[in-house]
């Protein structure tokens, strides 16, 4: 297994004593793709950003196991987890605005990328960045790659991203929320890219979102979390027999096209969720 | 166009940034007590058009109507105590220093209209947002609870016309389906007129009869709810958004 995580719990300081924001989850990843879907709060980002210790400072994290290709991710010191952050295991956030360098051209990015892993001449290395902006189908790469973030669409600066992500040949990809902020047409070039390239490398995949149907269509496996905890567990084709009344909720009020409803169905929060009881 | 019958009239409208056209000649009609929906992805000028009616653009050209009569490009007073606008980001638009009851009183004042000490708890109770909330600041409530409060001050000048820029699309889905329930009590109880932009098909048609199509600052299709999902559908982006929906739909 290449992700292994049992009986993860982390915890926040609050004036009311520490609140759990992720409360026993257990899990692992294969070369698969597995999504993590939840509402805003639920612990899933939490949980995907642990793997890479990229928690904020203040966060107290215990697990029986969070191991990652065998190692131990608690023990591992700052410089193990250097050379598994953006080497072994890379990380795609929502938003391509935020997450790339604004005075670095996308070309110098994924060719630092792909230099910080490799010793390589920087020739070698735009030829690199060039060789990735055409695998994650960008039609005019040299264009690309002597563009600053700011000049760039949002569906192109997330294509610049995963390449970037894709510089080292990582053996895990986290994916928070990457499709979130581009439009319907965008998101759907952009997870058939992410896909392609995660099944030809045989990599594992996390990919975190709140959009249910979407997750479950891209992914193999889906966990959904409610309130820190994995609720329910299922094999992505069998989403429509989700059992879990939080999993069912979720469905039942998302408004459709194919079954308009004249007034939507809202969820009604059992307190029994919260501790699993149910 | 005939703006006799229609409270909201948009004709020809034509909007520039510097050389860009953002909106190429839009034109629609919309019957008191209805709800419009526009659809587009980023960039279509869904957004564009509903500022620009809004009063929050002066540099366009064409017309706009309010019950026949043609909108100033300055907005009166008595435009904004008629119509109300509902932004996507309900942290982006309370005042983060100010209390949600000085929040609802604001339009009041601005209205010169009394009585905020009744209004306020009414406007609460309307939109089912608890007392309590009144006097607590906008980081103490969730993002549902927001936009709450957003619409409850929207409304709390009895306007006709809710202008919705994508009210939902910062919501996890089951406070979405609370908030569209309580738009559509709302409209009903109030005979309230709205136009609603969104790139969600779904929750546009949830709510609006008659929907426009936008792409590159034109209306390349103008068609009912009931059309777009029995996929009668005649230009091939109206097609294509609603491929891309209905995929998702189905387990």
């Amino acid at each position: 297994m290449k992700v292994e995580i049992a009986n993860l719990s982390i915890a926040f300081p609050s004036p009311r004593g520490p609140s759990l924001a992720v409360r026993g989850v257990s899990l692992t990843v294969g070369s698969e793709k597995l999504g993590i879907v939840g509402e805003s709060g639920s612990g899933k980002s939490l949980t995907a950003r642990s793997l890479l210790k990229l928690l904020p400072p203040e966060a107290r994290v215990r697990a029986d196991r969070l191991a990652f290709d065998g190692i131990d991710i608690l023990q591992a010191t700052e410089r193990q987890m250097r050379s598994i952050r953006g080497k072994r295991a890379g990380l795609i956030m929502q938003d391509p605005k935020f997450s790339l360098n604004p005075v670095m051209t996308a070309g110098e990015q994924i060719a630092e990328s792909w230099r910080l892993h490799r010793k390589t001449s920087k020739r070698e290395a735009r030829e690199a960045a060039l060789d990735l902006l055409a695998q994650v189908q960008i039609r005019d790469p040299a264009r690309v790659a002597d563009a600053y973030p700011h000049e760039l669409s949002g569906g192109m600066g997330q294509r610049v991203m995963i390449a970037m992500m894709m510089a080292p040949d990582p053996e895990l990809l986290i994916a928070d929320e990457p499709t979130s902020a581009l439009d319907a047409t965008v998101q759907a070039e952009i997870l058939r890219l992410m896909e392609d390239l995660v099944s030809r490398r045989g990599m594992s995949l996390i990919l975190i979102s709140h959009d249910l149907p979407l997750v479950s269509h891209f992914c193999d496996r889906v966990v959904v979390m409610y309130a820190g905890r994995v609720v329910e567990e299922l094999n992505a084709a069998g989403l429509a027999r989700a059992e879990h009344p939080y999993t069912r909720g979720l469905l039942a009020c998302l408004p459709t096209l194919s079954h308009p409803q004249a007034r939507l169905t809202t969820l009604t929060r059992d307190p029994a969720w919260m501790d699993g009881s149910n | 166009m005939d703006g006799r019958f229609q409270l909201i009239v948009v004709d020809n409208l034509v909007i520039r940034f510097g050389r860009v056209e953002a909106v190429s000649g839009v034109s629609f009609a919309v019957a008191r007590g209805t709800a419009w929906g526009i659809v587009g992805e980023s960039g279509s000028g869904k957004s564009t058009v509903l500022r620009a009616l809004a009063g929050l653009n002066e540099n366009w050209s064409g017309r706009m109507l309010l019950d026949g009569e043609e909108l100033p490009r300055r907005r009166t007073r008595a435009f904004f105590r008629r119509v109300q606008m509902v932004f996507q980001d309900p942290y982006g638009s309370l005042h983060p220093r100010q209390t949600i009851d000085r929040a609802l009183a604001e339009p009041l004042v601005a209205q010169g209209i009394g009585g905020a000490d009744a209004a306020i708890p009414r406007a609460l109770d309307e939109v089912a947002l608890p007392q309590a909330v009144r006097f607590r600041y906008p980081h103490q409530l969730s993002g549902g609870q927001r936009q709450r409060v957003a619409i409850a001050r929207a409304l709390i000048t009895s306007p006709e016309v809710l202008l919705l820029d994508e009210p939902t699309s910062a919501l996890d889905v089951s406070v979405q389906a609370e908030v569209l329930n309580l738009l559509s009590d709302l409209q009903r109880e109030r005979n309230l007129t709205y136009i609603m932009v969104s790139h969600n098909l779904a929750v546009v048609a949830h709510l609006c009869p008659m929907i426009a199509v936008m792409q590159g600052g034109r209306v390349v299709e103008t068609l009912s709810a009931e059309a777009l999902r029995a996929g009668r559908t005649t230009h091939p982006h109206t097609a294509e958004l609603r491929a891309l929906s209905t995929e998702l739909e189905e387990p």
